[in-house]
Parts: structure tokens; sequence; C-alpha cells
């Protein structure tokens, strides 16, 4: 059923969000909060070397430490298979998996886990950790992405061959593979056009930097339970995780979500779970691990640093006639880097006839990447959209104008196959380029960029339950762990499709076995696939409320329709009936057949794509190379904004985490391949009084098929900031700046050359 | 006929380095079937975990029976995860 026509009450408002008291007041439950009784902590030993075999490991003298509960290494992890298997968001090598929580023969980076106790306190099991002998044999090592492609690196692992490329390679390589895509012939392209613009630009690894730091409290029961309660983007991949990798069944692991204090993909994958169910497994009490600061910097995903080329080509008239990009993206210290969306998405604002992407995935020995809002897109985008404003500086255009004279609308065939569907990009530029920011006067070491971004969006699988009380309050049972305000805005939809007060519904977030299955909460998803399935829930609860009105009335249910929050008799023809409300009809539900809940299990298809366009101002002191960030203004099509509220907030946090990507943020290792930043203090995230406020604009292109319009918005606004800051810097100082991030030597440097 | 397009690498690997083929197909399933007929052991990559399709213009993650229509234009693509 579409909303499209109807006259929403809820939808496209600012309700206050559910958990917001309870998470500003500290009653909020994050994973580090729960107590058991006869609870251990456990702690895990980290390698100090980024490659090294592991000849020995001695654990007798931690063991016979007083308080010492149980020890594990990689030895208690069951072996597995060196194959991708379907899971969470997509395919998992669970054998790379296990190996990255805890090393099995061989470590991989800085920080990568070796052994792991449980203890009677934290000092205990800190000593403990001190009096475990690990013997290393340390073997050369590489932590930059071209140094790990060349021939005489070190090799990470002896089992990878370049898959891609012909021939098969006979040797063992870093390069996991080659990813190549487009159509027609960039050569011919370039030969037409009037400007040819390349360059090489390079981006750093950075981390999501979710304030809250991993956690996981598991008890293992008698009877062979493994109960975990946990911060995650989604119980049911901790579930299928879990269960995998120490070999059990599905149901003999409950994961219970904890809130979760930002994960923006970092945590749709597990570290501590596994460690702490075997802990708790051998020493028969539950176990509570929780990361430092120092571990999360150390051993959890970053996103890949890149190293990337980008050409593009151009006729006077501002038509590019051909593009291409290679595309170099670090894995981390198993494959996995997200090169291949990377290749997907660099040129997807663009309507093109001759474009071409290669990207290469290359394990160096830093920790395993992860997922970071709309994965690989940023560093590929900060390149293309970098040289589409030096192609605008050339052709002496206005960089919105050479993107709306090359934009993609629908029908366009998207750099990677498929022509798009519905888009909002044109509409994106135009509010961009009518915003009254983007027509300020500049000063002095002042410079305006532009940047577009553009993300997929994925549906995926989703389950809802609505539970009507007997007093007409309404009950909502969602699968996926609320980061960016989901209760709202499902709840928004429910009171929406019912015709009920927005207040008169309380929704929560399940465990494992109170709903049914979900996917994680992450591309930008849960709004778009987990509300279909609650509005298709209370679609049921609605029909169910018919049929009740419709056995009161003795009448058909055809003849009985739900306006309002009421059922009322179709036509004068049906009879003359007082209307019904949903409590008046719950309150007598024993009447008419029992309780009224509804439920629904979806995949749901028709993610509509996003996009959005960024304006930033910046003033470059010249002296010290300080970037500040005088504007910055986002723009972006959300389909239909449930709450916008939350989609404008999920613009601003894109925003900052992007300008931080630009701006300051890197990992620092030194010579020993140890890094030397784990920390908040050396490591460089924006904080508020580092940004103004963040503008932005929500365009409403409607995904067709929502039943209220909704496109994810959660990925796209990290995508243009990367490329809106560097050319906003670039045009303060009056050169191009191709490597990230833009901190104040790196300037300095710039503006002395 | 459906036109179908292969990854490069796919293209590579299994049908001598062509990548779009015409093909005779109501659904997803009987679309693999056909290709693996025509290039045996196509189809069990096909189905492998990380490869996505786009019908149309929509990707779908773990499609089955989703239906092709007689002039549908079909990619495999690289499965998409999110962050």
């Amino acid at each position: 059923m579409g909303y499209e026509d109807k006259e929403l009450k809820w939808v496209g408002t600012r309700q206050i969000r559910p958990d917001g008291v309870d998470k500003v007041t500290g009653r909020a439950n994050f994973g580090a909060d729960l107590n058991l009784p006869g609870m251990l902590t456990g702690k895990i030993l980290r390698s100090p070397h980024p490659h090294a075999k592991i000849v020995s490991i001695n654990t007798d003298k931690a063991a016979a430490l007083p308080g010492v509960k149980a020890i594990v290494t990689g030895a208690d992890m069951p072996e597995m298979p060196s194959e991708m298997a379907q899971a969470g968001e997509g395919a998992v090598n669970f054998r790379y998996l296990s190996n990255n929580i805890m090393a099995h023969d061989k470590v991989l980076y800085d920080g990568h886990p070796v052994a792991a106790v449980a203890a009677i306190s934290d000092a205990v099991a800190n000593e403990a950790l001190s009096l475990i002998e690990v013997e290393y044999e340390v073997l050369p090592h590489v932590i930059d992405v071209e140094e790990s492609m060349k021939p005489d690196a070190p090799v990470l692992h002896d089992t990878i061959f370049t898959a891609g490329v012909e021939p098969k390679p006979e040797k063992p390589s870093n390069v996991v593979m080659r990813v190549q895509m487009g159509f027609g012939d960039p050569d011919a392209g370039y030969e037409k056009s009037d400007v040819v613009i390349e360059r090489n630009y390079t981006t750093q690894p950075v981390h999501q930097g979710y304030i809250e730091p991993h956690a996981a409290v598991v008890e293992w029961t008698e009877n062979d339970e493994c109960r975990i309660w946990c911060s995650s983007q989604g119980q049911f991949m901790v579930r299928t995780f879990t269960a995998k990798l120490l070999d059990l069944e599905l149901a003999q692991v409950r994961v219970t979500p904890a809130e979760i204090g930002g994960g923006f993909g970092g945590k749709t994958t597990i570290y501590l779970e596994p460690v702490a169910a075997l802990l708790s497994r051998k020493s028969h009490r539950p176990v509570r691990m929780v990361m430092s600061r120092d571990e999360v910097f150390r051993a959890t995903g970053p996103t890949s640093g890149t190293a990337m080329r980008v050409k593009i080509g151009a006729t006077r008239d501002g038509k590019i006639q051909g593009a291409e990009a290679e595309l170099k993206y670090q894995a981390g210290a198993y494959p996995g880097s997200p090169v291949a969306p990377g290749c997907m998405t660099a040129f997807a604002p663009y309507a093109l006839e001759n474009v071409k992407t290669v990207g290469y995935d290359v394990v160096v020995n830093r920790p395993l990447s992860a997922s970071y809002r709309a994965p690989g897109a940023p560093m590929a985008s900060f390149a293309v959209e970098s040289a589409i404003d030096e192609l605008a500086q050339e052709l002496g255009m206005d960089p919105i104008d050479l993107r709306l004279k090359n934009a993609a609308k629908e029908g366009t065939q998207a750099p990677y196959g498929p022509k798009f569907k519905s888009i909002g990009y044109i509409e994106t530029l135009e509010a961009a380029k009518a915003h009254p920011n983007y027509n300020i006067p500049l000063g002095p070491n002042q410079g305006r960029g532009v940047a577009s971004g553009f993300w997929f969006n994925i549906g995926m699988q989703s389950s809802a339950t609505v539970n009507v009380a007997e007093d007409g309050t309404v009950c909502v049972i969602s699968g996926n762990p609320d980061i960016g305000g989901s209760r709202a805005s499902l709840a928004m939809m429910a009171a929406e499709v019912l015709g009920v007060d927005y207040n008169k519904v309380k929704i929560i977030v399940g465990d494992t076995a109170s709903i049914g299955y979900n996917d994680v909460t992450g591309g930008s998803r849960v709004t778009f696939a987990t509300g279909m399935a609650i509005i298709q829930a209370a679609e049921d609860v609605v029909q169910q409320l018919r049929e009740r009105a419709a056995m009161t009335w003795d009448i058909g249910v055809d003849a009985v329709v739900w306006e309002d929050g009421f059922a009322r008799p179709a036509s004068a023809n049906a009879g003359d009936f007082k209307p019904l409300s949903l409590a008046d009809i719950a309150a007598k539900a024993g009447r008419t057949g029992g309780p009224i809940n509804g439920k629904a299990a979806i995949n749901a298809r028709g993610a509509g794509a996003g996009f959005g366009t960024h304006i930033c101002d910046v003033e470059v002191d010249p002296d010290t190379g300080h970037v500040t960030v005088l504007r910055y203004t986002a723009v972006q099509d959300a389909g239909k904004a449930i709450h916008p509220g939350y989609v404008e907030g999920q613009m601003q946090g894109g925003v900052a985490q992007g300008v931080g990507w630009a701006l300051n943020e890197e990992y620092i290792y030194g010579e020993d391949g140890r890094l030397q930043n784990p920390g908040f203090l050396d490591y460089r995230m924006p904080v508020a009084s580092d940004l103004p406020m963040i503008d932005t604009v929500i365009v409403e292109v409607p995904n067709p098929a929502h039943p209220f319009g909704v496109r994810g918005v959660g990925e796209v606004p990290i995508v243009p900031p990367l490329g809106a800051t560097a050319n906003a810097v670039s045009h303060a100082i009056g050169k191009r700046m191709t490597d990230l991030p833009l901190s104040p030597p790196a300037i300095v440097s710039a503006l002395d050359s | 006929m459906a036109q179908v397009v292969l990854s490069n690498e796919l293209g590579r690997q299994f049908a001598g380095g062509q990548t779009h083929f015409d093909v005779d197909a109501v659904n997803v399933r009987k679309l693999i079937g056909a290709l693996d007929e025509m290039f045996p052991g196509l189809g069990a990559e096909l189905q492998s975990d990380g490869i996505a399709i786009a019908i149309d213009g929509e990707i779908f993650s773990d499609p089955f029976l989703e239906a092709i229509a007689d002039n549908s234009e079909v990619y495999f693509l690289p499965a998409i995860k999110g962050g």
C-alpha cells in the first residue's frame, strides 16, 4: 500500500526519540554496563609485533596466579575452512575472522590478539597477561599499500594468489584480487577532449571513531547455552558469527542487544564474543570483556587507506568524454577491502560513455579493515571529485554547472552497468546552487569547494512484530539496534499506519529469541527495510481490526474501512454504526478471537539509490596551515524524511566525520610497525568547537518502492566531504591538494614548496 | 531474450572473455541454469556468496525467483555491504 496521496500526521514530523531520556540521564545500558553474579573480567594479550610467527605460548605461570580462572589461545578456537560463507550483510571468510579474533600461528599487526585470560579483577587479569610467555620469530613487515604490492614485499599469506589476472600467478602475493568494470573506450574519449586532468591521490586509513569501545558479557550455561549481551550493529550477526566460530548451533546462542554508542559500520563484525564465550565455558562463570581505547585503535577496523589515480577528459563545453580510475585499497591483515564498491561508486554521479575503473585489494600489516559508512566510496569520491573540480577550473566553468552538464538521472547507465531507476541527483545540485551559502563572497585565504557523492543503499531481511495491548496502546518489536534514532522513525510509521498517537506506540529492540531474523543495522537499511516490515505488520493489525469490527457489527469485512484510528462503515449502505477505535476493539478482543498481533517478515526490495551534494567554505592560516571550516552546506535526497531531524543528524554526522577524514585523521606507524597514536589525544577527530553549524537541505524525490518513499540516508553524507573540503582548501591556498589528511604540516609544506 | 552481462573476471574465467549474452529465461533460477548449460561451472559461481544481480536497474543481494522480462537487462555485480 502506498501513502503518497494521504495526508500524513506523524511521518515527516519531529517527534522525541523514545530512548532519549534514558541516554541523556545515563540510565541506558550499553555493552559494558551489565553485571552478573560471579562475573569475571576478561582481557586480551596482544602482539607487539606487526608481523611474526608464534613459536610458542606458555601460559603456565599465568594459570598459576591466584584469581585466574581461565586462559584461551588460538589453540582453543576450532579450525575454520578458508571459504566464503553467507553471513550478516554478505560473504565472510570465517578462517580469516577466527584468526583475526585470536591469532593461530602468525600475528599480522601490532595489537593482534594472541591469548586471553579471565580473572577475578582487572588487576589480576593484567598481571596474568604479563606472565604469559610468547616466543615470536619476528618477520619483515609492510604498512603502505603500494609498498605491499611490490614483488619483493614481505608476503603476509602464502595462500593468497592474485585473483582476476592472467596468467594465473604461481607465487603468493599481497594483492588479493584485481577487479575491473566500465564500458566504452576512455582513451578514445581523451582524444576528443580539449582538457584532460590526470592526478594521483592518497588517503589514510581512518577509524570509525565510535565513542563506545567494543564490550560484551557472555555466560556459558551448564546446559551449553551461550548467552551474550553486547553492543553491536546486529544481534543476529553476533549470533551467526559466534556460533560459526565456536561450532555451535544457532539455537544455542542467544544475543541480547545493548544500546550502542556508535558503530558507523565498525560494529558489523565481532572481536570479543567468541573469546569471552570460551573463557566463560572454561571458568563456568560469566565473563565481561571491554576494550580500552588503545585496543580499539590497534585492533579494530579502520577503513582502508588508499593510493589512487584518476584521469578525466572533457570537451570545452564541459561534456566529459572519458574517465578512468585506478584504486589501490588496503585491506589490513586479511582480504576484504571495499575496493569493489569504490570502483562502482567512483563515477556514479555522472552519465558517461567511456569509463573504466580498476581496483586492487591489498593486504598490509595493519588491523583488518571494517566497514565504515558507504564502505569504499568516500576515498574514490575524493579523487574523482577533486579531478572534476580541477576540470571545472581548467574549463572556466562553475563546478555545479559542470556536474549538472554531466549528471546521472533516471535511465543513465551507471559505471558499474545497470541503469539507474528514479534518483534525485540533479535535484541536489539545483538545491545546492540555489542555496544562499553558495553565493556568499569569500575573503583572503578563503576557498569554496563542491563535491557530490553516491551510495546504493540496501534492503535485505527484516522481521517485525506489532502487539496491541488491551487498552489500545501498541508495542512494536524491531530486531535492529537503534543507532541513529530508528526507534522513533519506526514507531512513527507504525503510528501513521494504525492512525494512533505516536506516544501510544512503544518500541523495543528484541533479542535473537524474541523476534525473527534481521540483517544488521547497516547499509542505511533500517528505516527503509525494517520500516517496510513494520508497515506491513501494522497493516496486518489494521486488517485484523477491520475483521473484528465487521464481526462486532455483523457485516462483511469489505464494508469496514480503517480511517484515522477508527473502524468505520465503508458507506451508508454498510449500516449506521458508531466508529470503533483501536482501544474499543482491543478491549473486546477476547470476544472476537483473542489478542491482536501483527507480524511481517520480508526481504526488502527496491532500496532507492541516494545522492548528495555538499558545499564547504574554509579559511586557511598561511602561517600555521590551520584550516577553519567557515560554512558547510549538505544537500541530500532522502526520498521521504520520516523524521527530518534525524535525517539532518545523519547528514551532519557524516559531514563531521568526513571533515575529520579530510583534515586531520591518520594512523601514525613507527619504523617498527607499531601504532604511535592509539588515542583521541593524538588521533585528531573533530569536536564541536572545530566545526560550524552544518546547514542541511533535505531534497525529497520519493523512492517508488517504499510505501512512504524512503531512501536510506546514513551513508551518502560521508561521501562528499573529503572532496568538498579538499577542493575548498585547494582554492584557498591556490595549490591542488591531493593527499589526505590536509593537516597543518601538509598545508605549510605545500605553501612552502 | 534478456540481455545478460557478466563481470570481466567471470567472462574471462568461464566464457572465453565474452561478457554479454542474450538468454531466454523467466526468472533468476532459470537464467542461472541456462548460463550454466552454456558454460559449465558458471552457475555455481553465480550463486556463490559475494555476487549480486541487478535486474533492470534494481540490485538484489540474494535473488532466486525474481522475474526476468523478455527484454530485461541483467548484470552480475559484486555484492554491496553497508556501514
